[in-house]
């Protein structure tokens, strides 16, 4: 057995690697509910990444210490809007196949911004290492208690802001879409954009708002790998995340806590190789298969438990108010 | 011959090469901000292209495996599917490829690089059925599994390399048996050592019998039904499911193809992979600039194939970081999807062409 103390690290790690995803997946979701499909997430997740690491280190350079992060947060939010902007402009107003316009902004994203390090940085492969990261919350009184302490105090509490951010953004996010005007005009122009434009909602507009969201999310997304893990950007700092946060969206079914389950799912199945190397027998297992884990544990999952995952009905489609 | 001529004249051509000299105006464009020459950039990437029988050899093999993963994604599309794995298939084909081309010895070349070649595309074609067949069977999207798949086949193929065809010391496989190579070896030496092989003409052949399957046969057209409208083709008496897998399998052969090549033409052994290689996206993108069509997928291949072998020129020679090119690719297909964007560009050519005509 693993001690208490393990077992609270392994949460720790699996917070760690879920964040990211959380935010992700969310803005995936508040695109497709839309109505668009924004396959793009991964290339929004690299501006959000690359903006952080920009924007920190300016604020750095301009001597604002521990609170440069949050600059880069802030930044990383904007550019994702800025990027996601180019996906919505496409497909909602020229009708551009969404696919098409997602691979796009992935293309777009890594040539523009490793385009950008070049020029800001004299001609380097990545941004210089930020000397300020997002610190872990600690709590010491509270993860000393005996049982509780390791696992809550040392394994959820003692984590990153953007953690809290996270998770506080599923509820809300559960909260605007299920019970809010804003919800469930945004819900119903996915679903029947011709009825919706009947009951005098702007359609473009809501899927708008809608990709606009996805991209501020996703650039939090990335920002969050920037800040917490990498500390600089370069072209590896997401390499496939998006596209694992979209598997997310579709595996918790385009709800807000059916994504939260899913992202801790795969962030616990990443996690986990880490940890599975405490075991004795673990050292029979080649670690091809160990590194395998998260990605096969999904295919049974979704093969044996979960079936089949209704999308928005209108996904995918550009509104034309002339077609009935 | 008309025909043709017609063709060029045609509408979607006319928009396509639109398309094509705003991305790279835009390109141009992106480079002046930087202070660089585009000029002296593109001029240096044509070079690389086309200043020698070499660098031509070598941008036919880039343009290869390009060509295969292009008609792959293109084909899963026809049938009404979204293939973002041709990425893992074509690991899959590289690593049956190679395990045919070191593993099995004495045979006579004839048989042994046809056999390592086929397995390398059911290798990669069945690797794609498996999200055919859970998406058929469990109604799993096989957007979820084959992402999902890319990273299972990337750490089984390096298992597979590692523990049977390891160069030991090295992260890499053994060399394949020569009789397994499909190199070309007299074009080769005429070119420079440019490693072109057999592979680059039967992407040719891939891509007419991508043309002639799909709209000149039964089962082509049950793909295509299936892929326009399920439920009618249901009503009409397609088994759906049937076509569902069967379309991803030949989805994946393409890809299957594209990795087989590259191990029996261009590389001779197999890497252990750090991560995915990228041929797989890459396809995306050319299936998108072909517009789905085989031939569309060749001109595609044959754009994508010249910018990216170019783009290294153009940092060689003009001192352009490459990333350039990938603003430039990803703009093209921008604007071959949001034709919308084109023709309001278009416009005061087209209002004058149609006075005419009045």
């Amino acid at each position: 057995m693993i001690d208490l103390l393990t077992f609270g690290n392994l949460i720790n790690t699996t917070l760690v690697f879920s964040t990211a995803l959380i935010f992700a997946a969310l803005g995936g979701l508040f695109s497709e509910r839309s109505g668009i499909v924004n396959i793009g997430i991964e290339g929004l997740m690299v501006f959000g990444a690359f903006a952080a690491a920009v924007g920190t280190h300016y604020a750095e350079e301009a001597g604002m210490g521990a609170s440069a992060p949050w600059v880069g947060l802030l930044t990383a939010v904007v550019v994702g809007v800025l990027g996601s902007l180019i996906h919505a402009v496409a497909t909602i107003t020229f009708k551009a196949d969404q696919t098409i316009s997602g691979v796009v902004i992935n293309f777009l994203a890594t040539g523009i911004t490793l385009y950008l390090v070049k020029l800001l940085f004299d001609g380097a492969g990545e941004t210089p290492l930020l000397a300020n990261r997002l610190a872990k919350l600690s709590f010491p009184d509270f993860a000393a208690i005996p049982v509780i302490g390791p696992i809550f105090g040392a394994g959820v509490l003692n984590s990153y802001p953007t953690t809290f951010i996270a998770i506080l953004l599923v509820f809300v996010t559960y909260y605007v879409l299920y019970k809010t005007k804003f919800g469930l005009r945004l819900r119903a122009v996915g679903e029947h954009p011709s009825a919706a434009d009947t009951m005098g909602i702007n359609v473009n507009r809501m899927r708008y708002i809608g990709v606009m969201l996805s991209g501020a999310l996703a650039g939090l997304g990335g920002a969050t790998i920037t800040l917490t893990t990498t500390g600089l950007f370069s072209h590896t700092t997401i390499s496939g995340q998006g596209f694992i946060a979209i598997a997310a969206m579709i595996f918790g079914k385009w709800n807000p806590l059916g994504i939260f389950g899913a992202a801790l799912f795969f962030g616990f199945s990443q996690a986990i190789r880490n940890y599975v190397q405490l075991f004795e027998w673990s050292a029979s297992i080649p670690q091809d298969f160990i590194l395998m884990l998260p990605y096969v544990l999904t295919v049974i999952v979704l093969v044996v438990a979960i079936g089949k995952s209704r999308a928005p009905a209108a996904l995918g489609e550009a509104y034309d108010p002339g077609k009935r | 011959m008309n025909k043709f001529l017609k063709w060029f004249a045609s509408d979607s051509f006319i928009v396509s090469l639109a398309a094509i000299v705003m991305g790279l105006l835009l390109g141009a464009v992106v480079m002046m901000i930087g202070g660089y020459n585009p000029i002296t950039a593109y001029m240096a990437l044509l070079n690389r292209v086309f200043g020698d029988t070499y660098g031509f050899g070598e941008a036919l093999r880039e343009m290869t495996p390009l060509v295969l993963t292009g008609l792959a994604v293109a084909f899963a599309f026809r049938a009404g599917m979204f293939n973002i794995g041709a990425e893992g298939q074509v690991l899959m084909g590289m690593t049956g490829a190679s395990l045919i081309g070191i593993k099995i010895t004495g045979l006579p070349a004839l048989i042994h690089a046809p056999l390592a070649i086929i397995v390398g595309a059911l290798f990669g074609g069945l690797w794609a059925a498996l999200a055919g067949y859970i998406k058929a069977k469990r109604g799993v999207n096989e957007v979820i599994t084959t992402i999902m798949l890319n990273w299972t086949a990337l750490f089984l193929c390096n298992y597979i390399v590692r523990t049977f065809l390891l160069m030991p010391g090295n992260q890499r496989s053994v060399e394949i048996q020569s009789s397994a190579w499909i190199s070309i070896g007299w074009l080769s030496e005429m070119m420079g050592n440019a490693r072109v092989h057999w592979g680059i003409l039967l992407a040719f052949v891939a891509s007419t019998f991508f043309y002639y399957f799909l709209w000149k046969t039964k089962q082509g057209f049950e793909l295509r039904a299936v892929g326009s409208n399920p439920e009618a083709a249901r009503y009409a008496g397609i088994n759906v499911n049937k076509n569902i897998v069967k379309a991803m399998f030949i989805s994946g052969v393409f890809a299957g193809l594209a990795g087989a090549f590259e191990t029996l033409g261009v590389f001779h052994y197999q890497s252990v992979y750090a991560s995915s290689p990228g041929y797989g996206f890459n396809g995306i993108a050319v299936a998108l600039l072909g517009m789905n069509h085989p031939f569309g997928v060749l001109a595609g291949a044959g754009l994508f194939g010249t910018l990216t072998y170019g783009s290294a020129g153009m940092s060689f020679d003009a001192d352009v970081p490459p990333e350039i090119i990938q603003i430039v690719i990803g703009s093209i297909i921008f604007f071959i999807a949001a034709q919308g964007i084109v023709r309001f560009i278009l416009k005061p050519v087209y209002k004058r062409k149609k006075e005419k005509v009045l």
